[in-house]
């Protein structure tokens, strides 16, 4: 916990790539065992912030706490930092050259240093969890988008994070194959695992979120809890977004 | 033509000249693995150096930049020469007596600039997104490196490596001009002992007998690469 009693804390985090400003001074807190939706449109700076907080990228301005520890100083080990935050992309990104089992095993074993057999042990039980103990030794492109992905969740899992990132993890998903992976997104919120969520599933946003906030071009616009954001913005640009997203969802 | 065939295809020098030109072969071969082994290591540092990040690794980029321009642009047999003359000075333990040496040396500088290139587009081909999950997960730049992108890369670039070990093996011929006696020197002696070419021809069919596996070899990796891909798009 830091100082104010949040778990992650953003205080004017400012981030450009080039002379593009992408994030424009974000300002952030999310509560232990909580959940965060970012909702936005595409360029709005959701991935940017996630991957901000999990040091892949390198913020200009600001600062980030997590779990008391300012992780924008200097002498942060990233390598141990980033063990305790898992981050699961869009495009699964698992290692095509690996096992599923080796994919799960790889961090625990070479960045945690666990013994073989107990990292298996623990990465068959995770896989277990998911029904996914019959594929741990199919490779990768064996198994269906939404196993994959499932599989890329315990795979950030495995190192024992205390807040996962999820990048708009079921965009790349055939919409029959999004509901098992929205499943056990649900299931790691209910255990109380802290999340920030980028998506674009706004009644899944609904159930799960404590908070949704409304990216727009760099800033958060708005947040609130989802019933003020989804049923009764208060800005003219989250009513847009929402009504442009809601119109390709009757499409 | 019968002239042309018994000059370069009499059955009775080919089999006069084959032990010989066979003891020449083997040296062939010693150059062509000891040189190989080496290249193999040393190409794969190089490469790594040249992919490194951040700007203080910028003078061991450009270090590793200039020795492929360097030794891609000049010709082996000039650098044969090259290593010989310098190898009088006696520097660094070298010595122009050191023939066999000498000739590793050479066609190691020369070999290890081409394949660090083949090494490199191998690691360029491995997606950036995939050493960013393998950092993600908290793995180091040299984690990442060892267990996700050069495993990739180099099941990628096995065809074009074993082309230049193709290569390097007939190159391998070139030492003869600092006075190694091998499969060439060989038949050469024998043409001008005999007045008869059958010898070169002897060289040729080593030379061709060695390729032909390692090619169809090539062939067939990449034909299985293909149908793992082919599969991964079902």
């Amino acid at each position: 916990m830091s100082a104010n009693g949040h778990f992650v804390s953003l205080e004017g985090v400012k981030k450009s790539f080039g002379d593009l400003e992408v994030l424009h001074g974000i300002d952030l807190d999310v509560g232990e065992h909580n959940v965060v939706c970012l909702i936005g449109a595409s360029g709005s700076g959701k991935s940017t912030l996630l991957r901000c907080i999990n040091l892949l990228e390198q913020i200009d301005a600001g600062t980030i706490v997590v779990d008391g520890q300012t992780i924008t100083g200097a002498k942060i080990d990233v390598n141990r930092l980033r063990q305790k935050i898992g981050i699961v992309f869009q495009a699964y990104n698992l290692f095509p050259h690996m096992t599923v089992l080796q994919n799960v095993t790889l961090a625990p074993r070479k960045a945690l240093r666990v013994p073989r057999a107990q990292a298996e042990g623990h990465a068959r039980a995770l896989l277990r969890q998911i029904g996914l103990d019959d594929k741990a030794d199919e490779f990768p492109d064996r198994l269906s988008g939404g196993q994959q992905q499932r599989v890329a969740i315990v795979r950030a899992l495995a190192t024992g994070p205390k807040l996962m990132l999820l990048d708009e993890i079921t965009s790349a998903l055939d919409p029959q194959l999004i509901g098992e992976v929205l499943e056990l997104v649900r299931e790691l919120a209910q255990s109380g695992m802290t999340m920030i969520i980028a998506t674009h599933e706004m009644s899944f946003a609904r159930e799960v979120a404590s908070k949704i906030c409304f990216l727009d071009a760099g800033v958060i616009l708005e947040e609130g809890t989802p019933n003020e954001i989804l049923s009764s913005p208060r800005e003219e640009r989250t009513r847009e977004f929402l009504a442009r997203v809601l119109e390709g969802g009757r499409l | 033509m019968g002239q042309f065939l018994h000059e370069f295809f009499s059955p009775l020098h080919f089999l006069r000249a084959t032990p010989a030109v066979w003891n020449g072969f083997l040296l062939n071969l010693e150059l062509m693995l000891v040189a190989e082994a080496f290249v193999l290591v040393l190409a794969l540092l190089l490469a790594i150096v040249r992919g490194l990040p951040g700007r203080g690794a910028a003078p061991l980029r450009w270090l590793a930049i200039g020795y492929t321009d360097l030794f891609r642009g000049t010709p082996l047999l000039l650098v044969l020469f090259l290593v010989q003359g310098f190898a009088t000075l006696n520097y660094v333990g070298l010595s122009s007596a050191s023939l066999f040496r000498n000739g590793v040396i050479a066609l190691v500088l020369v070999y290890t600039a081409y394949v660090t290139e083949v090494y490199r587009a191998g690691i360029e081909s491995v997606h950036p997104s995939q050493r960013m999950a393998a950092r993600s997960l908290g793995l180091s730049y040299w984690q990442a490196l060892r267990y996700v992108v050069l495993p990739q890369a180099i099941r990628r670039v096995v065809p074009p490596l074993l082309n230049d070990f193709i290569g390097l093996q007939k190159d391998t011929v070139l030492v003869t001009v600092i006075g190694l006696t091998e499969a060439i020197a060989q038949a050469n002696f024998y043409s001008s002992d005999y007045l008869n070419f059958t010898g070169l021809t002897v060289t040729a069919v080593f030379f061709i007998l060695l390729t032909i596996p390692l090619a169809r070899f090539t062939d067939h990796i990449i034909k299985e690469r293909e149908k793992r891909e082919r599969a991964q798009t079902v």
